[in-house]
């Protein structure tokens, strides 16, 4: 019998600290790669998957050290203790693909060195029969013109063909494992889709095994074998993929393929526990009656029309020669009273600039931008800013460092004179805090004490703060885990029922816009190409570019899922 | 971000860990601003007032030394003058140049950047530029050019009243460039962050968002940068009134008193250059030690100036 | 890339405006250039015929396009000191001058260099320690203190070189050199030892603190995951990146030791440009002071050119960009 790529045993990964306790980042792993396998490694931020991936390519960061296990790959031992392997050769037996494609290349040397030098150390190739072997590779990888890109340096080439050229680097040795961490997380859908099918084929048609650290289920349904669920640095669930993710055992597996969003259904609310304070329906109450009152109350529909934003590069001063970027040609939506909206696409197709200047962080060209028939932030006759307001995508960057909680959610209550006192507005902060499921405590502390999530509800209490009618989201849980947010994902459409909000909801996630939104406007280069309700376009999606997006979508409804429970352990 | 270490809580227990190195050099540091703060009441004569001299103690050696006067310890200069007290007080005025220096050009620095930085277009344009011609000029060239104008134009620009003045200006106008620099591009990285346009889409008005916002963020490089930057001015403080046109011998620096030292050297009275020498090394090398901690303590990009 | 040359010499025309712009001021603000040029018990007839002469009489910008013109045709007016061209007395001075810069920068890469990247490589060793601590005393040390130091040990008590000087220079068209005699060489020595020794602190700091950036970058991990071999990864792969920035500081380091050089050379009585720019600060003669800051800045803003040429030429990135 061929013995397996790779064979993990009781694997523990220590960090001693400077005070002489150990963190462990990873205890008693046992995992198994056979050749020609995909081994999806899934787990949330913390979970202890990418230790993993480091340790068996020996690139733990000091102080991290194996404490012990056995790690053989091809059926050759790994001295844990040096790090060592004894006959093993990194980058000869053991390949490795990184998450971002733009930092893994060397930017100074052309793409032919970065190939041909592993392969002359390794196999003692020569200059030429490197180069030849260089080029079966990309060719392999299925990069275009291969000759002329072997001369090209890697800031000539696009996201998607660095990782092929990274994926040649991993393979030019033949080697029996391949470590991918996170390969396709930095990339585009459809580059993903790519990708992903080229990284099956290499499992296939070369009978490597894979290792695939991921945070993404529709990725592991998608094109692994089998998987292996972490928490907390050890294995709650292995087996296969249809069997793990189809009908998973340990509450934890369970909560968290739970908390994924469908594509295939929408369901009204993502089965996570809802996360809440004490007083938390009590404040929901008692924001309801503020946010109600009032004479902009009714703010009504948000209209963009014809919507043109321009970016001109300058070439500098004596550069000349300025070129104009037209990032959004002429966008029209409108959005009802208490509608979620929906706006998707893939990265750089303009959604995110609309939400700029829908917000008044960029200028619209030309077109219009309403609420109600007046306009935003006008020096004249217009709402003021405080009628709209956004909530972003990265909570770390959300929250000024220097500001207690408190603090900054009082902040535009003050400005807007929206409570007569100091204590008043303390008063309101608390019960926006405890309206977002945090509890009133929380207001005395600096964001740094506060995790993802509990940052992004921060940043969702802040962005209520001015009582505004709309809300524009951009990304608001794309940096976050999965189960984390399922729990965002529902405070946000508790607070649109709650307060009658309008929501302008951006995300590259069709999963989540099927379950958030009430229409979809898909974005392509500057323009929308399709806008429908929700239900109708995922049932009948009428441009072929929204076509292919929802077909390129890695899911999990290959695999016949059992109706996810409520409730359950969500870490 | 897949690839950084699990999230250590060793960065909190660093903090408070200093070398032992760190920590004389800190010493040293309060201790020597005591010092000169102190100088008046510590320094056995004034070396400033002209009738304490004694043309017949003049160029004695230091106590230690065969010849030596237990009176003046570490000896006596060509006028007379104890030596030991000409360096406290010496020390007392390089450090008052040098932090005064500090003050002007991070504060100039510190605006001119957080407008530069946060308003971008002609205003950081015209910024940029004048910073840019600045610094193609180097420091002791550009201080030694502004006080020799100082000093063409304006007679008084000598004397110790003046000198002080012209000093802080001519090391400031250089100085201001990088803090402005520094602050312009924190500002760009934290203008772009979500807090600050949360903030816009509030609606704050720009100087309450500068002030209240960016300001506070951006103050720990200038800190740092403040510290190292004290080294550098009392070092072009030196050098200035070494070369002849800094503080006036009647009220010397540290520099100064190197320069009369220097006329001696090689008549091998070496103490009146040395022991002011030693004393500008010592101050520098401590703020100097604790700059380059707190620069990779702080802020570990800050590297390599 | 054209385009960018283009930026980049129109910023250099700007520096240069700027400069001349401030030279021009001195030259007619600063101090009375008839009072310095006329007999002391000249009449007022006498000196307002030697204004009009001089065409101090016409409007300031009509006076500095004059200035420009004959800046650009080299002459750059006459001593007040010693009544001789400024321009002469210049070239005099520059082989001095720049034959101490160049020793001393070489002097500062080949040690500079392969110090700071061994402290990068060998992070915790005793001697990255030692030479971490040296290098923080190196920085603190004004160069004058160095210069007196060296003067102290090696010529007054040991008496093994020079203390002020040349030596014997051999004169080669119109250029002296001191590398073609031994005394030349015995007097280089101290001077552009002290003057290197700065530098040297800061080119050793840079190259370690940009090698540690660089080791610890991805396309560094990932070299390394594929198993290269140390030596390779070092010296072959992230020494070429880490040495891209040493290529900029390296350019504007030679500037600033030209003006360093005023500190050396007043130490070590060193007949160069900085010395005659001390001297003409001393006695505001003011011709002088304007010449060598036009002259200087000049060099600067060349050699600013020479590294962004350069760079475009090792950077692939910048090279190609518009391929």
């Amino acid at each position: 019998m061929k013995s397996a790529a790779l064979s993990i045993t009781d694997l523990t990964v220590d960090y001693p600290l400077a005070d002489g306790s150990v963190i462990t980042a990873v205890s008693g792993v046992n995992l198994e790669v056979a050749p020609g396998e995909i081994h999806a490694l899934v787990g949330e931020s913390g979970a202890g998957k990418t230790t993993i991936g480091n340790a068996l390519m020996g690139l733990l960061q000091a102080p991290g050290r194996v404490a012990k296990g056995r790690i053989e790959i091809g059926g050759k031992p790994v001295d844990i203790r040096t790090g060592r392997t004894e006959g093993i050769v990194q980058g000869k037996d053991v390949g490795a693909i990184f998450q971002d494609p733009m930092t893994s290349l060397n930017p100074l040397f052309t793409v032919e060195s970065q190939l041909g030098e592993t392969m002359r150390h390794h196999l003692g190739l020569s200059r030429a029969e490197a180069r030849q072997r260089s080029l079966e590779l990309l060719r392999a990888v299925g990069i275009p013109e291969p000759e002329r890109r072997l001369k090209s340096y890697p800031h000539q080439l696009s996201g998607g063909q660095r990782q092929r050229v990274v994926i040649a680097a991993a393979l030019c040795c033949d080697p029996k494992l391949i470590i991918a961490d996170e390969p396709t997380t930095a990339l585009d859908v459809s580059v993903q889709a790519q990708i992903l099918k080229l990284i099956r084929g290499l499992a296939d048609e070369r009978g490597v095994g894979i290792l695939l650290v991921t945070h993404n289920m529709g990725v592991v349904a998608e094109v692994a074998d089998r998987v292996t669920i972490m928490l907390k640095g050890q294995v709650v669930e292995s087996g296969p993929v249809a069997q793990v993710l189809g009908a998973p055992q340990h509450p934890y597996a369970k909560a968290l393929i739970g908390a994924v969003p469908r594509v295939d259904v929408k369901l009204p609310r993502l089965p996570v526990p809802a996360q809440e304070s004490p007083g938390t329906a009590a404040a929901r109450e008692q924001v309801r009656a503020r946010m109600g009152g009032g004479d902009e109350a009714k703010a009504g529909v948000l209209s963009v029309d014809n919507l043109v934003v321009e970016y001109g590069t300058r070439g500098g001063l004596f550069g000349g020669g300025s070129r104009v970027f037209r990032a959004v040609k002429g966008v029209s939506f409108t959005v009802e009273p208490g509608e979620i909206f929906g706006l998707v696409g893939e990265s750089g197709c303009g959604k995110t600039t609309v939400a700029n200047t829908i917000a008044g962080l960029a200028k619209p060209t030309s077109g219009s931008v309403t609420l109600g028939g007046l306009p935003i932030g006008a020096k004249q006759g217009g709402l003021a800013r405080k009628v709209l307001q956004m909530v972003f995508q990265d909570p770390y960057s959300a929250l000024n460092p220097r500001l207690r909680v408190a603090t900054a959610i009082a902040e535009p209550i003050a400005f807007y004179h929206l409570a007569a006192t100091k204590v008043e507005a303390a008063e309101d902060a608390a019960l926006l805090l405890e309206a977002v499921g945090l509890d009133r405590a929380a207001g005395a502390r600096f964001p740094h004490a506060f995790s993802g999530g509990q940052r992004q509800r921060i940043a969702i209490a802040r962005a209520l703060a001015p009582r505004p009618r709309f809300l524009v989201c951009d990304e608001p849980t794309s940096s976050l885990d999965v189960s984390v947010q399922a729990q965002i994902l529902n405070l946000l459409k508790d607070l649109r029922d709650l307060a009658g909000l309008s929501i302008l909801f951006i995300s590259h996630d069709l999963a989540v816009v099927r379950q958030m939104c009430d229409r979809i406007a898909v974005m392509k280069s500057g323009e929308i190409v399709e806008q429908a309700p929700t239900e109708e376009l995922f049932a009948a999606p009428s441009h072929p570019y929204t076509r292919e997006l929802l077909s390129l979508v890695p899911s999990l409804d290959k695999i016949a899922r059992e109706p996810a429970p409520l409730g359950g352990a969500v870490g | 971000m897949s690839l950084a270490a699990p999230k250590l809580p060793a960065t909190r227990r660093r903090r408070l860990q200093m070398p032992v190195s760190v920590m004389i050099g800190l010493a040293v540091v309060v201790l020597m601003l005591a010092v000169a703060l102190l100088a008046p009441w510590i320094a056995p004569t004034d070396p400033t007032n002209v009738a304490s001299f004694d043309l017949m103690s003049a160029e004695l050696p230091p106590a230690f030394m065969p010849d030596g006067d237990p009176a003046h310890w570490l000896g006596t200069d060509n006028q007379g003058r104890d030596l030991f007290s000409a360096i406290l007080y010496g020390m007392r005025v390089s450090i008052a140049i040098g932090g005064g220096a500090v003050l002007v050009a991070a504060s100039l620095g510190v605006v001119l950047g957080l407008l530069a930085g946060y308003f971008g277009g002609w205003v950081d344009i015209v910024i940029m530029r004048v910073g840019d011609v600045i610094l193609s000029l180097p420091t002791i060239l550009l201080a030694l050019l502004v006080s020799g104008i100082a000093r063409a134009v304006f007679p008084e620009a000598g004397t110790a009243q003046w000198a002080p003045v012209i000093l802080i200006g001519a090391i400031a106008i250089h100085e201001w460039v990088q803090y402005a620099r520094t602050v312009r591009a924190a500002t760009m990285v934290e203008a772009s962050k979500d807090y600050v346009r949360a903030a816009r889409v509030i609606g704050l008005p720009p100087l309450h968002i500068m002030v209240r916002h960016i300001l506070p963020n951006v103050m720990s490089p200038v800190m740092v940068i403040a510290t190292i930057n004290l080294a550098a001015a009392v070092l072009t403080e030196a050098t200035l009134s070494f070369l002849g046109v800094g503080m006036p011998p009647t009220y010397p620096s540290l520099g100064t008193l190197i320069r009369i030292g220097n006329e001696f050297v090689f008549s091998g009275i070496w103490w009146i250059a040395v022991f002011p020498a030693v004393t500008l090394v010592v101050l520098v090398l401590a703020v100097n030690v604790v700059g380059d901690w707190l620069r990779d303590r702080f802020n570990p990009k800050l590297k390599g100036r | 890339m054209i385009a960018s040359i283009g930026s980049r010499l129109g910023q250099a025309v700007l520096v240069m405006l700027a400069v001349t712009a401030i030279a021009f001021v001195m030259f007619r603000y600063v101090g009375d250039p008839v009072a310095m040029m006329s007999r002391e018990d000249a009449s007022p007839a006498e000196k307002a015929e030697l204004r009009a002469s001089l065409g101090l009489d016409r409007p300031a910008i009509v006076q500095y396009g004059e200035f420009l013109g004959r800046t650009l045709k080299g002459d750059l007016g006459i001593s007040f000191r010693n009544q001789r061209p400024v321009v002469d007395l210049l070239a005099e001075r520059l082989p001095a001058t720049l034959e101490l810069v160049i020793v001393a920068t070489i002097l500062s890469l080949a040690v500079g260099v392969p110090v700071g990247v061994y402290c990068a490589l060998k992070p915790d060793g005793a001697l990255t320690r030692a030479i971490q601590t040296i290098s923080l005393v190196g920085i603190s040390m004004p160069t004058f203190v160095t210069g007196i130091g060296l003067i102290l040990i090696f010529a007054v008590t040991l008496r093994w070189l020079p203390s002020f000087g040349r030596g014997d220079v051999v004169q080669i068209g119109g250029w002296s050199t001191g590398f073609l005699t031994r005394s030349g060489w015995a007097s280089l020595l101290l001077p552009s030892i002290t003057l290197a020794l700065y530098q040297l602190t800061l080119i050793m700091r840079l190259v370690r603190a940009e090698m540690i950036d660089v080791l610890s970058s991805d396309y560094i991990r990932f070299a390394k995951a594929r198993g290269l071999p140390p030596r390779y990864i070092n010296f072959r792969l992230a020494l070429r990146n880490a040495l891209m920035p040493v290529v900029t500081v390296t350019g504007l380091q030679i500037g600033s030791l030209i003006a360093f050089a005023i500190v050396t050379e007043t130490v070590f009585q060193w007949p160069g440009m900085g010395l005659l720019f001390i001297q003409a600060v001393s006695f505001a003669d003011v011709p002088v002071m304007a010449a060598y800051l036009l002259f200087v800045g000049f060099l600067f803003v060349v050699i600013n050119m020479v590294v962004d040429l350069t760079y475009t030429l090792i950077d692939p990135r910048l090279r190609t960009r518009r391929a």
